[in-house]
């Protein structure tokens, strides 16, 4: 499943923007992920997220609900997103790196051994259909404030 | 949207996300910066790359390989997980000055960075030194000691680079572990006492730009 057709003499044979048929931004893009976002999985049993896909786009995924029903939470049961024909075989690879445990952009991007912006693109993909979540690092304007700054100190001391 | 907006107490509620910090290591090419993220780094150096496309052109000299429209550049990277709630993450700029808007990436959000000096080649860490300057970016310049290299106090380098008195000078190893540790405490210790100096003279939150 996860492994990718690669040639030793040309690189690999599956140009990388390929993956994300051309595209070079998703559509939630609005803001560019952070190579520090964590992208953690979503649960899809039902949660407030879920259900708005559920009345969006989810009326033609038959198959979908099935395999939810079944496996769907906390369950680090990966049939679910297997079982989702929509998913190409790199999506299903974030999914499950970030069922493991949060995991960040960068991370994602140097495990599968993709470029950054594709990865980008197939998290954004992962979002609008409700696999992932991001959480935002602090915001660029504001610092983290001392007590977080004293933590990291003592925590690189402590190293 | 399915972005956790961040407010201060977002993490308070699900302490299951850790916040998640980046420090920045720029210097010329071979002064050391993987073997330093390396030597600190819960995680064997990691090495992501972004593939360019327009972005290269008006200064790769591609007379002869016209065909050539993308170049790859990496980025090594490192993880230190300071405790549940907290991760910090080592970003290796790129070396090349050319890639300036990854550095701008790279650079928002930043907690801080190390400027890794080799004092047989100063001029190399010019740009990055001047780059943090311009952005107010908290750094340390850490003149990394190779074996055979005349050995400077840091004073002569603080004066060499011209530097404000604020900005910590270390001389250190990259290849040991401690020593890159005092290195990266001198970073964060800069950026709270800026951070404090900031608060004192300024007590409204800054509004955002």
């Amino acid at each position: 499943m996860t492994d990718r057709w690669f040639d030793d003499a040309a690189g690999p044979v599956v140009r990388p923007y390929a993956m994300t048929r051309g595209r070079t931004r998703s559509s939630s893009d609005e803001v560019r992920l952070d190579l520090i976002a964590l992208v953690i999985a979503q649960s899809r049993d039902g949660e407030g997220p879920a259900k708005a896909q559920e009345t969006g786009d989810g009326g033609g995924d038959n198959h979908q609900g099935a395999a939810g029903e079944d496996t769907g939470g906390g369950a680090h049961d990966n049939t679910d997103v297997l079982a989702d024909n929509s998913l190409a075989p790199e999506h299903v690879d974030i999914v499950v790196q970030c069922r493991r445990a949060p995991q960040s952009v960068a991370e994602l991007a140097a495990e599968l051994d993709l470029p950054v912006g594709v990865v980008r693109v197939l998290i954004g993909d992962l979002i609008d259909a409700d696999w992932v979540r991001v959480s935002r690092p602090v915001p660029p304007a504001e610092l983290p404030d001392e007590s977080i700054l004293r933590e990291v100190i003592d925590g690189l001391r402590a190293l | 949207m399915a972005f956790g907006r961040s407010k201060r107490g977002a993490s308070k509620a699900t302490p299951a996300e850790p916040v998640t910090l980046k420090l920045l290591v720029a210097g010329g090419f071979g002064v050391g910066k993987t073997t330093l993220v390396g030597s600190v780094s819960e995680i064997k150096p990691l090495r992501t790359e972004e593939t360019l496309t327009e972005a290269g052109r008006p200064v790769d000299d591609t007379a002869g390989v016209e065909s050539k429209s993308t170049t790859t550049v990496a980025m090594d990277f490192g993880r230190i997980t300071i405790n549940d709630g907290l991760v910090l993450y080592l970003f290796g700029t790129p070396g090349q000055d050319r890639f300036w808007f990854l550095w701008d990436e790279l650079a928002q959000g930043a907690l801080g960075a190390v400027v890794l000096v080799d004092t047989r080649r100063l001029e190399d860490s010019f740009a990055g030194i001047d780059y943090f300057e311009r952005r107010s970016i908290p750094f340390t310049v850490a003149v990394n000691h190779f074996d055979g290299a005349e050995v400077y106090p840091p004073d002569a380098i603080r004066e060499a680079l011209d530097l404000d008195a604020e900005v910590p000078v270390l001389v250190c190893d990259a290849r040991r572990r401690e020593s890159v540790r005092d290195v990266l405490v001198s970073v964060v210790e800069h950026a709270m006492r800026r951070a404090v100096a900031a608060q004192q003279t300024e007590p409204r939150p800054a509004p955002a730009r």
